[in-house]
């Protein structure tokens, strides 16, 4: 009846109806798609509906007009057939049933095909640069004042007999931005340990203030000074943003330090803390990889690691040639990339003529 | 032994992080679901009894000694110990077995954190307001050609993105889009890709035992 009402009405139903196991996913997934129904303009949408016999479909789902395709939750081995109706209003114009359908779990994400070859490429040329400076090969590296400066931060601070204050930011201990964050305090702390300086740092994560104490006592004992070492000089202050920011300000304001160190990733604290900073008259570097956040560092702090900078920096202190070699490779990375950008951009343009579009 | 073991742990531990991108299999997803979190949290929860001890330690020394301003670490202690008994007993949504509501006065975590936590990180959120004014003040100060830069461009941007633009010069507001989206985003992709190769490079270096400075270095 219904049909023959469609048929009347004139609503044709969409055809081709396709399911398929979602590629490269965990299992528990099906796509369906299917051709619009000629008369996709007047329709409400499309609902679609699933059967597990091939006899008593259900609806599973509803999507709007224009739209041809699907994601289904379904369960693993179990064998699906589907229907997809265009609806206008009270009526619906069925298609033909799918093909069966199982979804499973796939062992191999091949989508990220491009992914795995770049990884090879820049992990390739990264190691092939370790592996040279191991053999003992003189790598250049270009200077990078933030770090140039942290003798001379660290050095000031010894004349004047104040603290070095390192404030490691927001991160979590799985964040690169703060593995390389302490990375560079195990150096710093090397030379405050040297130079027999206060250090400070106050943490807002508890796993990253464990690691950060370790950090400080190794790089301690590895200068020859467990006895300079102060347990207390590492500690927790508050895991909340504000209090955290609060709390350092505070420091900032009695202890009157004469370098403040802000490594890491910061939110919007970073300009409260790097004004407060600035205000007491320390010498400030920064260094963060959260874009938002550099200008104010760069505004507000007299050295800024920028980015790659940031990671770039334990190897520049250290001065390790393994480390070094590994900025080669990143380099080399970036060339690549740089190469291929101006390559699709000059294919870009010239497929874009007139070049005076420029502005549009 | 004692860098070898950690290095063999966190050699595993990268090596099956990675693993994990690659393989989208239930069976993998399981484990690496179990390692970043579960795992994560068991570490977490010991982290934090160590954390709080730092910071009771570092308080009880600082009112020991007396320290400057040491009576606002009573402030501390007292606030800790406070909520710590209303936390454990009175529960979060004052669901405890300790009685956190005298008529009309509520005192669970919930309403102290929402009353004094929240207003509290907002007096501290509205000082950016000034801080920005200062910061921007310096920035531009112009000493140098890069401070000057900013200036020019800070200053078309602003006059482009105000109705005043526009009737300075119909195409000001155009040009002030075409910064915003052409140079200002590219100089940000830069950044971008810069920090994308760091990440993956830095990894490499800890992954393979070759980074060594967050175990306090050495060869």
């Amino acid at each position: 009846m219904i049909f023959i009402l469609c048929a009347l009405m004139g609503l044709a139903p969409p055809t081709n109806v396709r399911a398929y196991d979602t590629p490269d996913d965990g299992g528990g997934s099906i796509n369906i798609e299917w051709q619009l129904s000629p008369d996709d303009a007047q329709i409400d949408g499309y609902e679609i509906y699933r059967s597990e016999d091939g006899v008593n479909f259900t609806k599973v789902g509803f999507i709007g007009k224009s739209r041809s395709l699907n994601q289904d939750q379904t369960e693993d081995g179990i064998t699906y057939t589907y229907k997809v109706a265009a609806v206008s209003d009270t009526l619906r114009a069925f298609s033909q049933p799918s093909m069966e359908v199982i979804s499973s779990a796939s062992w191999i994400n091949v989508a990220k095909m491009n992914i795995y070859v770049a990884m090879i490429i820049f992990g390739g040329l990264i190691l092939y640069y370790i592996y040279h400076a191991r053999k003992g090969k003189k790598l250049f590296i270009r200077k990078i004042a933030g770090l140039q400066a942290i003798d001379d931060a660290v050095g000031r601070a010894t004349e004047m007999g104040k603290p070095i204050l390192y404030i490691l930011g927001l991160g979590y201990i799985e964040e690169i931005a703060t593995l390389a964050s302490l990375n560079i305090l195990g150096e710093v702390a090397k030379k405050t340990a040297q130079y027999d300086t206060k250090l400070i740092v106050p943490n807002a994560d508890p796993i990253v203030y464990t690691v950060a104490r370790e950090i400080v006592k190794e790089s301690y004992t590895n200068v020859g000074r467990p006895d300079a070492y102060d347990p207390d000089s590492v500690f927790f202050l508050a895991r909340e943003q504000m209090a955290y920011a609060a709390g350092i300000d505070g420091i900032m304001t009695r202890e009157k330090p004469a370098t403040n160190f802000l490594v890491g990733y910061f939110a919007a604290e970073s300009l409260v803390l790097a004004e407060t900073g600035a205000a007491t008259g320390a010498i400030q570097i920064a260094g963060t990889d959260a874009l938002a956040q550099l200008p104010f560092f760069v505004t507000a702090c007299d050295y800024t690691l920028i980015g790659e900078e940031l990671y770039a920096a334990s190897a520049y202190i250290s001065k390790r040639p393994l480390l070094l070699g590994a900025i080669k490779g990143e380099d080399w990375s970036k060339v690549i990339i740089a190469t291929v950008l101006i390559l699709a951009s000059i294919i870009g343009l010239v497929s874009r003529f007139p070049i005076l579009s420029l502005f549009q | 032994m004692k860098k070898r073991i950690p290095l063999i742990l966190i050699f595993v531990a990268g090596l099956l992080g990675v693993i994990s991108f690659v393989i989208p299999h239930p069976s993998y997803q399981v484990y690496d679901e179990w390692m970043r979190n579960d795992l994560l949290r068991v570490l977490s929860a010991f982290a934090v009894v160590l954390a709080l001890g730092s910071l009771l330690r570092v308080h009880f020394d600082k009112i020991r000694r007396k320290r400057r301003n040491w009576q606002y670490s009573w402030l501390l202690l007292v606030a800790f110990g406070g909520s710590a008994i209303i936390g454990l007993f009175g529960g979060v949504a004052a669901d405890g077995i300790l009685p956190t509501t005298v008529r009309s006065f509520s005192f669970d975590i919930q309403t102290l954190y929402e009353n004094i936590v929240i207003p509290l990180a907002s007096s501290m959120f509205a000082l950016l307001a000034f801080f920005m004014a200062s910061a921007a003040y310096r920035a531009f100060r112009v000493r140098s050609t890069e401070a000057t830069l900013l200036l020019t461009a800070a200053f078309i941007v602003m006059i482009g993105v105000l109705p005043l633009g526009y009737s300075i010069s119909k195409h000001l507001p155009a040009f002030v889009q075409w910064i915003l989206n052409v140079p200002n985003v590219a100089a940000q992709r830069g950044i971008v890709l810069g920090i994308a190769l760091g990440v993956v490079a830095t990894s490499l270096k800890i992954i393979l035992g070759i980074e060594r400075a967050w175990l306090g270095g050495g060869e």
